[in-house]
């Protein structure tokens, strides 16, 4: 096991037991137990006030590291549209490319995509290596990760980001078991250890009750999903260079096991919550699923869109696509008005990290005021109308502040 | 028809609190049950099995000792057969390790035409054990599925992306990944519940019985480590609450939004 009782230090006082979130510890005369259900996660290393518990990193198998160099960034495409998400992937990879002191490289796979490849320069690439192919044109996992297979294979980048998206999720953990390396899913933070070269990555764990850190200390490349909208975009310039492989992959109809036959897009929903300037959301607090038309009026005031908590999700009052949270979608919009949430852990990992949070909620208890700047209590239904009326007259409310 | 179900036993980590003053996780009386999306993987197996005789549905876990109670509960439901996989030395397995010990249970039960999974666990939101399964067995995947039927021994499914969906075809061995939009769980019947618990319906096998490859399960065979844990860092700063009527308390919100040029 990674994480070890001193018992010559442990003093038996039980704090480990109740801070272990697997419930991994036991009391055996006295002592700390780590049983079975230890994830390694650390937390009563973290814990302990005696220093009784340590953890010890293990090196016994993997590649040579030193072999491996660079940053790749999948570029995800769909239909010809480059993915938000890969315009993030860039601006972070750029940082940490930089970081590192090495060339940050796109990977781009489709069919006639060549204006793409270009557009990935201006936003930071310093290579684009595109796989233009007409079995490339929607995505295959099979077909895509053979290409990327073997790119890594032979190029061997020490990093690889790709977008958790619906196809990015199904992509990375294929891609990272034919490579046998390690890989990271759905990371809302990462960052360098310089003097290792180790890429930290850091995700919500545990339904978004805990942070976890994530390290890949021996395998290569250090693999990462990484959550849509979580990230910066890069900066788009029109003056920037880099170089662009194009190759035709090895690839052939045969390669393709599980063949898409058809590609339905559907206007489903198309909430843009993670792009929105301004968020309005309601929580189980509005009692009916009605409540949500006072939200969306109030939100067509502001200019913002209409976000909701998962509750109200799953009572099908609204649907998923605006859901805010752990298992929505997270969001950090200039403002974030919480109406009727009580502010689930779950729910502020969505969007704790919005510019400023008004929360109307009527119990004053509710967590959702924790994180808010300003905070009503009160009865959404009295002070959203009052709130939707006060926007048409905004000019005489300051004035007779004044 | 051979079919495996992959399944975990989960805490039911909508159940989980923080202490406020300590910010500890607070667990007591937090349950333990089938992941959800695991439950869509078993329903859809049982719908199969439904419709024709001759398929026979096997669940497998790994976990500790007391996960066989979720398997258990799988039987309740419909299956035929559960498979635990449990041995300390699983134990700290990332999702990579995990893989490669399902993979082995798998290959250590032999014949499957089609083996589901739930997308994600509820406690760790990876989706990565699926697709990692199927790799090491060299069979196609199709993850996210929304909708699926058996045609001519192929499988032709509807997996859901943001913007609208993929019909997937494949050949027989394939992985399916279920997400809640597939199916509703069915309930254990009675009968069901009985006969579950009183036949020995539940297999225990360590890793050396899978012939599972030591350097690639547990924490040892890992790639990724933990560095650290820690609970969410809260947002810095005071809260303004704003007092008064309905009426005062919206303009003076009012106020607040012009001041920080939000209006």
């Amino acid at each position: 096991m990674a994480v070890k009782v001193l018992e010559e230090k442990c003093i038996g006082c039980g704090v480990c037991v109740s801070a272990c979130p697997f419930e991994a510890i036991d009391m055996v005369d006295d002592k700390a137990f780590i049983t079975d259900k230890c994830t390694a996660c650390g937390v009563c290393v973290e814990k302990c006030p005696v220093e009784a518990i340590e953890k010890e990193e293990e090196k016994k198998q993997g590649v040579n590291i030193e072999e491996y160099e660079g940053v790749w960034v999948f570029a995800e495409q769909r239909d010809g549209n480059l993915m938000n998400v890969s315009i993030e992937l860039l601006g972070e990879g750029r940082k940490i490319a930089d970081e590192l002191g090495t060339e940050l490289t796109a990977i781009l796979l489709g069919r006639n995509v060549n204006n793409l490849a270009e557009r990935l320069v201006k936003y930071g690439a310093d290579n684009v290596l595109y796989a233009d192919s007409p079995l490339l044109e929607v995505y295959t996992t099979d077909g895509y990760t053979k290409v990327i297979c073997d790119l890594i294979k032979t190029r061997k980048p020490e990093i690889m980001l790709i977008g958790a998206t619906n196809i990015g999720r199904d992509l990375g953990p294929r891609i990272s078991a034919r490579i046998h390396t390690g890989l990271t899913a759905d990371c809302t933070r990462l960052d360098v250890d310089l003097e290792n070269r180790r890429l930290m990555q850091t995700r919500p764990a545990f339904g978004g009750n805990l942070m976890a850190t994530i390290i890949c200390p021996n395998y290569r490349p250090q693999m990462s999903t990484v959550r849509p909208g979580v990230m910066e975009k890069a900066k788009y310039d029109e003056n920037r260079e880099g170089n662009i492989e194009v190759f035709d992959p090895q690839l052939t109809e045969e390669d393709i096991k599980a063949k898409v036959i058809e590609f339905v897009k559907e206007k489903k929903a198309q909430v843009k919550l993670e792009e929105a300037p301004i968020i309005v959301s309601g929580g189980r607090g509005l009692g009916t699923p009605e409540g949500f038309k006072l939200i969306e009026e109030l939100a067509e005031k502001l200019g913002g869109v209409v976000g909701a908590s998962r509750a109200t999700v799953d009572a099908g009052w609204i649907d998923q696509p605006h859901q805010v949270g752990q298992t929505g979608k997270t969001v950090r919009p200039g403002l974030y008005v919480a109406c009727g949430i009580s502010g689930a852990i779950q729910h502020l990992a969505g969007m704790q990290e919005s510019k400023i949070i008004i929360a109307i909620n009527k119990d004053k208890d509710a967590p959702i005021f924790e994180v808010a700047d300003y905070g009503i209590v009160g009865d959404v239904y009295e002070v959203l109308p009052e709130l939707i009326k006060g926007l048409d007259n905004i000019d005489e409310i300051i004035e007779s502040v004044n | 028809m051979n079919i495996i179900v992959c399944v975990k036993q989960v805490p039911d980590t909508n159940e989980v609190k923080i202490d406020p003053v300590k910010g500890t996780l607070i667990r007591e009386g937090v349950p333990s049950i089938i992941n959800p999306d695991d439950k869509n993987a078993l329903e859809e197996a049982l719908k199969i099995k439904d419709r024709n005789k001759d398929v026979k549905v096997t669940v497998l876990s790994m976990g500790p000792p007391q996960a066989e109670v979720a398997l258990i509960e799988a039987i309740a439901m419909g299956a035929d057969e559960g498979i635990l996989l449990s041995d300390r030395a699983f134990a700290g397995s990332d999702t990579w390790a995990t893989s490669t010990a399902l993979a082995a249970g798998i290959k250590h039960i032999g014949n499957y035409d089609i083996i589901f999974c739930g997308r994600q666990a509820i406690d760790g939101d990876t989706a990565q054990v699926g697709p990692q399964i199927a790799e090491h067995l060299g069979i196609p995947q199709i993850t996210y599925v929304e909708e699926l039927n058996i045609e001519n021994s192929k499988v032709r499914a509807r997996r859901a992306l943001e913007d609208g969906y993929f019909m997937i075809e494949s050949k027989m061995p394939v992985l399916v990944t279920a997400i809640k939009e597939l199916n509703e769980p069915r309930y254990p019947s009675i009968k069901g519940i009985y006969e579950a618990y009183k036949g020995d319906k539940v297999k225990v096998l360590s890793a050396k019985d899978i012939k599972a490859d030591e350097n690639n399960i547990g924490l040892d065979g890992s790639p990724t480590q933990v560095n650290k844990s820690f609970t969410p860092p809260g947002r810095g700063g005071e809260s303004e609450i704003i007092e008064g009527s309905p009426k005062e308390q919206a303009r003076e919100l009012i106020v607040r939004l012009k001041e920080e040029k939000i209006i």
